[in-house]
C-alpha cells in the first residue's frame, strides 16, 4: 500500500511569519537594507552614467548638508513633511485612508493667504496672526471633516472622497489666485504684503525657519502624547485594530471617525499656514509640493510613532535634496535622481518584509515522492 | 459487484494537535445519494475539502472508479469530475449567470457566450433547473445563486457532486425543489454527497447515511432501515463522564427575562424568532444548538450589539430592585443603567480583545473611561493584568506582550479574567472552551461555577453536549432561531437534546 507523503506537495520554499525580532536585529536589517540600496544605486550609476559612485554620493551629502543655508533648508523641509505626516497619522492609525492631506493643507494655505490679503492692512499684526491661525486650522478641519461625516453616515469610500476633495481645493486655489493676482490677470499672487510683511510669521533668533521648526516640534510632542497617553488616542487604536471590538466595548465609532478627522484636517491646515505665512509668503496650486502623499509613506514607515517619523521624514527629505543635487551637478536629468530615490525607498520598504517574515526552504528530501 | 464512483480509505487530517479526520473510510456509488451526518466540528467539511482538493490528506487513499488518485488542487478534482458546491458562494456579482458559469473555463475556440448559453440551457432542461441565464448575480436570491453554483459544476462535467449544507440558506419550498433536482441527477447516474445535520432531510432524500463524530467515522446505515433516534444516537454518541462539579443554585432570584425576542438579518430572514426565556441569579443556563441557530444573535441582543425587531429584554437590578428594558440600548447606555453585564464573545481576538495590544491595554478596554481626566490611567489595569496572569496561570513573557502572541488557552484566560474582574451580575460566554486543551477547559468551567456560586446569572453557549449536561442547571435548545425546548440538565439525556437540536419544526410540514 503506497502512502502519500507531504513532500509530494511541498514547494521549494515558503514564507513564514516571524515572531517578534529583538529591536537591535530589526534595526540591523533596516540599516543593512540601506547599505544594500547604496550598493545597487552605485552599480546603476556606473552602468547608466559612467560616473564614479563615491563622487556621486559625496555630491548627494553635499547637496543635503553642504552649507549652512542647505542645512536650514533641509530642516525646514523635514519640519513641513513631518507636520503633514503627523496630521495624517491619527487617521491612518484608525485605518481611515486619508489621502486628502494635500487638499486639507492647501485649503489651510488658502485661508491663510486670504486673511493676509484681506486683513493685511486692517488688523494689527498679533490679531492678524491669531485670525490666520484660527481660520487655517478651521478650514483644514472642515476639509477633513466632510469625508469623515459621509463615511460615518453613509459609509462612503473615504479614499476616493478625500482624493476628490484635493481637486476641489486645487481648483479653489486656482480661482482665488486668479482673482487676487498681482499684477491683475497674471494668475499669480506674487509675494503677499511684501512691503508691510503683514501676516508673515516672525523670525525667531534671526533664523527664517526656526519658528516653523519649533511649532512642528510642539506638534510632534502633542501627537506623541495624544496617541499614546490620551483616552482619545486609545479609542483611535481600538477602532483601527478592530471595529467589532470597538462596538463591543461601546465606543461610538462614528464619533471617533469624525473627531479624528477634524484633528487630522486641523493639523493639515496648520501645515498650510506654516508654508504660506512662515515659508513662501505666497500661494500657488503647488504650495504643498506633494507632501500630502509623501506623508503617507512617512507615517507608515514610522509605524505611526511620531518619534520614529522624525527619522523617516528626515531620511526622505535628505534623499530628495541629495538626489536633486546629483542631477544638477552631473548634468543628469531629474529622472535620474528619481531612480536613485526610488531604489533606496524600495529597499527600505522591502526590509520590513524581512523583519516580519522569513523564507524557509524545503528540508532536504526525506523520501521519494509518491 | 459495482465499482464505486469514489472510495475513501483511512483518510486522516490533522491541524496542529487537532485531529479533524481520523481513519475515515467511505464508499459512494453512482446513482446514489449519500448523506454525511455529524455535529459541528465532527469533520464533515474537512473530509469534503480533501476530496475537492482544498486540503491534502496526511494519510490515506482516494479511489475514483477503482483507481487510486492524488488530488492536490481543486483543478485536479475537476479533472476527476468532482464538483463541490460550497456553503459560501463564489460568484462574481456583476456578471450574469451564464458568464459566471463559463468563467475560468479555457474552452476551445473564441469566447462565444451564445453557444455556451445554449449548452447551459440543455443542462437546465435535463435536470429541471429554472433559471434566467441573463440575470446578474446581485439581482438574485440566495436560492438562485445556489442554482448557478450547481450548474457551474455540472457544466464542467462533474459527475460526483458534493453539496456542503445546501439547505441551510433555503426556504422549505426551495429545499423541495432542490431535492427534486438532486433526485433527477441521481437517476441520471451521478454520485451525490450531501453534508447536513438536519435529520428529516437525511431521511427523506438520501439512500445511505454515513455518520461522523469528533473526526471519527462511526458507521454507515441504509436510510430505509434507520430512524431519527438511531441516527441521533450515532451522531451524539454515548454519554461521557467528565466530572465537572455542579452545585445546587442558592437563593435564585429572577435576573434577566427575554420576552418574544425577534431579530431579522439583512435579507429579512428571522435569525431569532419569538424567543422567550429567563435566567436567575446563581444558575448556569446552557444554550445548545447547531452552530448558526441564533446563539450569537441572542447574546449580542442582550449585550446591545444586535438590532432587535420585536420583543423585550428585562433586567432585574438586584441593588435597586427596579427593572430596565435593555432593548435598543447601546452597550454604553446599558452600563450607565448600572447593569453589570459581562460578555465573552465567540470571536476572542476579533471582538473581545485587540490582538495587537498588550495585556495591560486589553484590560483597559472595559475601564479606560473611568475618571474625568483626558489621559489614560495605566496603573490599575497593570495591577489587574498581573493579578490575572498570576491567578489564572497565564503563560506569557509579561503583561506587555501583545495578546495575539499568546496561545489560544491563554488568550481566553485573559479575556475571561477581565470579564470576571468587573464583578458582573450577568455573565455570558459563547463557546468559551473552543480550541482549548483539557486543563484550560476545566479552569474555565471552574471559573463559571465560581461565578454561579457568587450569585451571578451565567449564560453558557456550548457545543459539547456532555459538558452542557454536567455543568449547567438548565439547557435551552435553539433550532433555526427558535427555542425547541428548555430542559433540566440533571435529568435530560443526550439523545433528547440531540433530537431537539435537529428536529424539523416547520409546523409538521413534510418534504417528499
Amino acid at each position: 500500500m503506497s502512502k502519500l507523503t507531504k513532500s509530494a506537495n511541498e514547494p521549494l520554499f515558503h514564507i513564514v511569519k516571524r515572531d517578534a525580532l529583538p529591536a537591535w536585529l530589526a534595526w540591523a536589517i533596516r540599516i543593512g537594507s540601506i547599505v544594500a540600496a547604496l550598493i545597487v544605486c552605485a552599480l546603476v550609476t556606473v552602468v547608466l552614467t559612467g560616473e564614479n559612485p563615491i563622487e556621486v554620493y559625496a555630491t548627494m551629502i553635499d547637496g543635503a548638508i553642504g552649507s549652512n543655508r542647505r542645512i536650514w533648508g533641509l530642516f525646514q523641509n523635514v519640519a513641513m513633511l513631518l507636520c503633514i505626516s503627523l496630521a495624517v497619522t491619527p487617521a491612518f492609525k484608525m485605518r481611515f485612508w486619508n489621502i486628502g492631506a494635500e487638499g486639507q493643507a492647501l485649503i489651510g494655505g488658502l485661508a491663510t493667504a486670504a486673511c493676509m490679503i484681506l486683513f493685511g492692512d486692517k488688523l494689527p499684526q498679533p490679531v492678524l496672526l491669531i485670525v490666520m491661525f484660527a481660520t487655517s486650522i478651521i478650514a483644514g478641519a472642515i476639509w477633513g471633516f466632510i469625508p469623515a461625516f459621509f463615511k460615518a453616515k453613509w459609509n462612503t469610500n473615504e479614499t476616493l472622497f478625500t482624493l476628490m476633495m484635493n481637486y476641489i481645493a486645487i481648483q479653489l486655489v486656482s480661482f482665488f489666485t486668479y482673482k487676487y493676482s498681482v499684477p491683475k490677470g497674471s494668475g499669480q499672487l506674487g509675494v503677499i504684503n511684501r512691503a508691510t510683511e503683514a501676516g508673515w510669521l516672525p523670525q525667531l533668533g534671526g533664523h527664517n525657519y526656526l519658528l516653523n521648526i519649533v511649532i512642528v516640534l510642539g506638534v510632534t510632542v502633542f501627537m506623541y502624547v495624544y496617541l499614546k497617553y490620551s483616552k482619545h488616542g486609545y479609542e483611535i487604536s481600538v477602532v483601527g485594530e478592530s471595529e467589532n471590538t470597538a462596538r463591543y466595548i461601546g465606543i461610538n465609532v462614528k464619533k471617533v471617525i469624525m473627531r479624528t478627522m477634524l484633528l487630522s484636517g486641523a493639523i493639515c491646515g496648520l501645515t498650510g499656514l506654516l508654508l504660506v505665512s512662515g515659508t513662501d509668503h505666497t500661494l500657488t496650486r503647488d504650495t504643498i509640493e506633494g507632501r500630502g502623499f509623501t506623508a503617507i509613506m512617512v507615517s507608515w514607515l514610522g509605524k505611526f510613532n511620531p518619534v520614529h517619523m522624525i527619522l523617516t521624514s528626515f531620511l526622505l527629505v535628505f534623499l530628495q535634496k541629495g538626489a536633486i543635487e546629483i542631477s544638477t551637478d552631473f548634468g543628469l536629468n531629474n529622472s535620474f535622481s528619481d531612480i536613485i530615490t526610488g531604489i533606496i525607498i524600495f529597499f527600505i520598504i522591502g526590509s520590513e518584509f524581512f523583519i516580519n517574515y522569513t523564507v524557509k526552504f524545503r528540508e532536504s528530501k526525506k523520501g521519494v515522492n509518491a | 459487484m459495482v465499482t464505486p464512483a469514489i472510495e475513501l480509505k483511512n483518510l486522516t487530517k490533522t491541524f496542529g494537535n487537532v485531529i479533524a479526520n481520523k481513519d475515515v473510510s467511505l464508499v459512494v456509488n453512482r446513482g446514489e445519494i449519500l448523506s454525511i451526518l455529524g455535529e459541528n466540528g465532527s469533520g464533515k467539511t474537512t473530509l469534503m475539502n480533501m476530496i475537492s482538493g482544498i486540503y491534502f490528506p496526511d494519510h490515506g487513499q482516494i479511489f475514483i472508479d477503482g483507481k487510486e488518485v492524488v488530488i492536490r488542487s481543486p483543478k485536479d478534482a475537476f479533472d476527476y469530475s468532482i464538483g463541490m458546491i460550497h456553503q459560501h458562494f463564489k460568484l462574481v456579482d456583476v456578471f450574469t449567470a451564464a458568464e459566471n458559469i463559463v468563467l475560468g473555463l479555457n474552452e476551445k475556440g473564441r469566447y462565444d457566450i451564445k453557444k455556451s448559453t445554449k449548452k447551459i440551457k440543455e443542462i437546465c432542461d435535463l435536470y429541471g433547473f429554472e433559471l434566467n441565464l441573463e440575470k446578474k448575480i446581485y439581482e438574485m436570491s440566495v436560492s438562485e445563486k445556489q442554482t448557478v453554483e450547481i450548474i457551474k459544476v455540472l457544466y464542467r462535467g462533474a459527475d460526483i457532486l458534493i453539496l456542503d449544507e445546501p439547505t441551510a440558506v433555503l426556504t422549505p419550498q426551495e429545499t423541495q425543489k432542490l431535492f427534486a433536482i438532486l433526485r433527477r441527477m441521481r437517476d441520471d447516474g451521478k454520485a451525490i454527497i450531501i453534508i447536513t445535520h438536519k435529520l428529516h432531510e437525511v431521511l427523506s432524500l438520501s439512500d445511505r447515511v454515513s455518520v461522523l463524530r469528533k473526526g471519527e467515522y462511526i458507521g454507515t446505515v441504509v436510510t430505509k432501515e434507520a430512524d431519527e433516534s438511531v441516527l441521533t444516537e450515532m451522531m451524539v454518541g454515548k454519554k461521557v463522564e467528565l466530572n465537572i462539579g455542579r452545585s445546587e443554585p442558592e437563593n435564585p432570584e429572577l435576573r434577566l427575562e427575554v420576552k418574544k425576542l425577534t431579530c431579522f438579518n439583512r435579507e429579512g430572514v428571522p435569525v431569532l424568532n419569538d424567543v422567550t426565556f429567563d435566567v436567575s441569579s446563581g444558575e448556569i443556563l446552557g444554550i445548545a444548538g447547531i452552530a448558526g441557530s441564533g446563539q450569537r444573535e441572542l447574546l449580542e441582543s442582550i449585550a446591545g450589539l444586535q438590532k432587535v425587531n420585536e420583543g423585550e429584554i428585562i433586567y432585574h437590578n438586584p441593588k435597586t430592585g427596579k427593572t430596565d428594558n435593555l432593548r435598543d440600548k447601546t452597550p454604553m447606555k446599558i452600563r450607565d443603567l448600572g447593569v453589570r453585564l459581562s460578555f465573552v464573545p465567540e470571536d476572542r481576538l476579533g471582538m473581545g480583545l485587540v490582538g495587537n495590544m498588550d495585556i495591560v491595554d486589553n484590560m483597559m478596554l472595559r475601564s479606560y473611561r473611568k475618571g474625568k481626566s483626558v489621559f489614560l490611567q495605566r496603573k490599575q489595569p497593570k495591577e489587574l493584568a498581573d493579578k490575572i496572569i498570576a491567578d489564572l496561570e497565564v503563560v506569557t513573557p509579561g503583561a506587555e506582550t501583545p495578546v495575539r502572541r499568546l496561545s489560544g488557552g491563554n488568550v481566553q484566560k485573559v479575556l475571561v479574567g477581565r470579564e470576571i474582574a468587573s464583578s458582573p451580575t450577568v455573565f455570558m460566554a459563547a463557546y468559551p472552551v473552543r480550541g482549548l486543551d483539557i486543563n484550560s477547559s476545566y479552569l474555565i468551567y471552574n471559573l463559571l461555577n465560581e461565578q454561579k456560586q457568587k450569585g451571578v446569572a451565567v449564560i453558557f453557549v456550548g457545543e459539547d453536549l456532555d459538558v452542557l449536561l454536567e455543568l449547567c442547571d438548565r439547557i435551552l435548545v435553539v433550532n433555526s432561531g427558535k427555542i425547541t425546548g428548555i430542559v433540566d440538565a440533571r435529568t435530560a439525556t443526550k439523545e433528547e437534546i440531540g433530537l431537539l437540536m435537529t428536529k424539523n419544526d416547520n409546523g409538521g410540514e413534510t418534504i417528499e
